[in-house]
């Protein structure tokens, strides 16, 4: 019992690392993002490419992996975020500028996904791949075994998450956010520099997209579909949290991973991804507007 | 003659497609449902049909050894009651959650088709499934060109029906919707009931797609199940036009050709081992067009013709 709910945190982890970004952008820019998945995946290729340069020499505390990978860890981060910067202002900054519907907004980060995850494909292959191939010993704790590199993911995700309140409630900017999440015309009457709000927006967003993809591939393994395989959960966690709240986005996660190790565990592994979907039409029919929603 | 039956597969298949653009035209072109789940509908005909008209398997469902007909049939009912439950379930939830609860309806078809093995035989597929036309003609070549000439009159049918609907004052409360649900809602009309009857009836024709499909080749398997079948439906009817059935056809034909030529030339052009990256880079060129066209040309090649009633038109 104590293991699968382990086993739930560390698949919410990932969770929550992705739809921090996925909800920041339905709440800044107004639509979901198909891609956010396969921003997870890019992320992880970058890492790869770095560590592939560089190598993981090394291992620090019992972690599959040596300081290079920290390194990667934080250029992916970068570059996964600039690399949405690119998306954004070539594809989506020009539809807003042509004032596009939601609907083609939603269809073009479809093609976007499907873009990313076939240029992965065509730099890196099909193939899955590892960042390091050292075994790990599993850590005892509290009755439950989880292995250094899956506790290193919930470390780093409740301090990312700890990070993103601290910045969405104390800085200017982070308030700004809100601010346009909530009324972009208002905000932008308060002189809130709205396009400066939805850089920063793609940045935080590819960027912990690319955190979790990096702490995905250290615990499973790095493959082109890894992402999209990630986006009904995501979406499942920022529907259930309720859609107007990045927290609730973060409590619909950990609901939605420890569902997943419930099902793997209990029922049968090969439908884990179809637990997310029954858990949105469960909540959407119950309680439309979210866990932490408001009541339109 | 290769050529000629290369041309006539293309056809065919291009033409399969052209039937489930059709659908989703219903849906997203005149009622602005966005299904994102068109595979799902698609894989549920495809398998109803192989139940229906399939050799009996020693360890899957099936074996009623119905005719094809009755198999198409078959396909559209069961496509049609699957639609019916996910539209009951989700119609009334605004766009975004529509198309994330429909994306999420197709995901767990395919779980379902990979994973229910005592019944579609997981990977494995569903085999043998019989041709029409396979006994009828001569030659294989003929018995194609049969199955086109199938096609293209269930094509021609279907635009003679959607033309005539979409014109009708049924059709006309389906733009309002589409335009502006609560107007419509406010002249009494029930935007939920007239949604619903479209995505069921759009999946319908994607189930009739599938089902063609699956007696086209003769086999279904969790393969034929991957969303990547949505999105290039989607690209086919945006390239074509939404709100235009010639258009949603057009596009179909348009977008096939492109997708089976770039194979083609890449596949001549580049190394041999790089397969992979030629299918990859495939995909690549038409997220491209996609993009493209909604930045430059989001009405399609063949955009929606106004359409007023002749009484509007009379007082104008």
């Amino acid at each position: 019992m104590i293991q699968v709910l382990a086993d739930g945190v560390v698949a919410a982890s990932f969770i929550v690392l992705g739809v921090v970004g996925l909800s920041m952008i339905y709440n800044i820019l107004n639509f979901p993002s198909f891609a956010q998945g396969d921003h997870i995946a890019t992320g992880a290729y970058i890492a790869l490419g770095i560590v592939a340069l560089a190598g993981t020499a090394g291992s620090i505390a019992g972690l599959s992996f040596g300081w290079p990978l920290i390194g990667a860890l934080f250029c992916a981060t970068l570059l996964n975020g600039l690399l949405a910067l690119l998306i954004d202002r070539s594809i989506y900054r020009q539809l807003r500028l042509r004032n596009a519907s939601r609907i083609s907004l939603i269809m073009a980060s479809f093609g976007v996904a499907l873009m990313l995850r076939n240029l992965i494909v065509l730099f890196a292959g099909h193939d899955p791949q590892y960042y390091a191939f050292a075994i790990q010993p599993a850590l005892g704790i509290g009755g439950a075994r989880i292995t250094p590199n899956d506790l290193l993911a919930v470390i780093v995700t409740a301090v990312m998450v700890v990070a993103l309140h601290l910045f969405l409630s104390r800085t200017t900017l982070g308030k700004s956010m809100r601010a346009v999440s909530e009324n972009p015309s208002l905000a932008r009457v308060n002189g809130i520099d709205v396009d400066r709000v939805i850089r920063w927006t793609w940045l935080i967003g590819a960027g912990l997209a690319a955190i979790a993809g990096v702490l995905l591939g250290l615990s499973v393994q790095v493959n082109p579909s890894m992402g999209f395989e990630l986006l009904l959960p995501m979406f499942a966690a920022m529907i259930v949290g309720g859609v107007t709240s990045v927290y609730g986005a973060v409590l619909g996660a950990l609901l939605i991973g420890i569902a997943e190790a419930v099902t793997v565990q209990y029922i049968a592994p090969e439908y884990r991804q179809a637990v997310a979907f029954l858990v949105v039409i469960l909540v959407l029919l119950v309680r439309p507007q979210g866990i932490l929603g408001e009541k339109a | 003659m290769d050529i000629l039956s290369y041309l006539v597969f293309f056809s065919v298949v291009s033409g399969i497609y052209a039937i489930a653009t059709l659908g989703l035209n219903l849906q997203w072109g005149f009622t602005g449902i966005m299904n994102v789940g068109v595979v799902g509908f698609f894989g549920v005909g495809a398998y109803a049909a192989a139940f229906l008209t399939g050799p009996a398997y020693a360890d899957a469902f099936g074996g009623f050894g119905l005719s094809p007909l009755a198999g198409y049939l078959g396909a559209m009912i069961a496509s049609g009651l699957v639609a019916l439950v996910v539209g009951l379930l989700t119609i009334r939830l605004r766009h975004d959650f529509l198309a994330i609860g429909t994306f999420g309806a197709a995901v767990c078809i395919q779980l379902l088709a990979m994973n229910l093995k005592p019944i579609t035989r997981g990977f494995d597929g569903l085999h043998s499934l019989p041709r029409p036309f396979a006994g009828l003609a001569a030659t294989p070549v003929a018995a194609n060109a049969c199955f086109l000439a199938m096609v293209v009159a269930i094509i021609a049918a279907v635009v003679w029906a959607l033309e005539r609907m979409v014109r009708s004052p049924w059709g006309r409360v389906l733009r309002a919707i589409r335009e502006d649900e609560e107007a419509s809602a406010a002249l009494g009309k029930n935007a939920f009931a007239f949604r619903l009857q479209t995505f069921v009836m759009g999946s319908m024709l994607m189930g009739l797609a599938g089902a063609l499909y699956a007696s086209f080749t003769g086999f279904v398997s969790p393969q034929d199940l991957l969303p990547i079948l949505t999105f290039q439906v989607y690209v086919m009817l945006i390239v074509g036009g939404s709100g235009n059935n010639y258009g949603a056809v057009l596009g179909a034909v348009l977008i096939w050709a492109l997708w089976t030529m770039t194979e083609t030339f890449l596949g001549a052009v580049l190394p041999a081992g790089l397969k992979q990256q030629v299918s990859a880079l495939r995909v690549v060129l038409v997220g491209l067009i996609l993009v493209l066209m909604l930045l430059y040309r989001p009405q399609g090649l063949l955009p929606e013709r106004a359409n007023v009633s002749r009484e509007a038109r009379l007082q104008g």
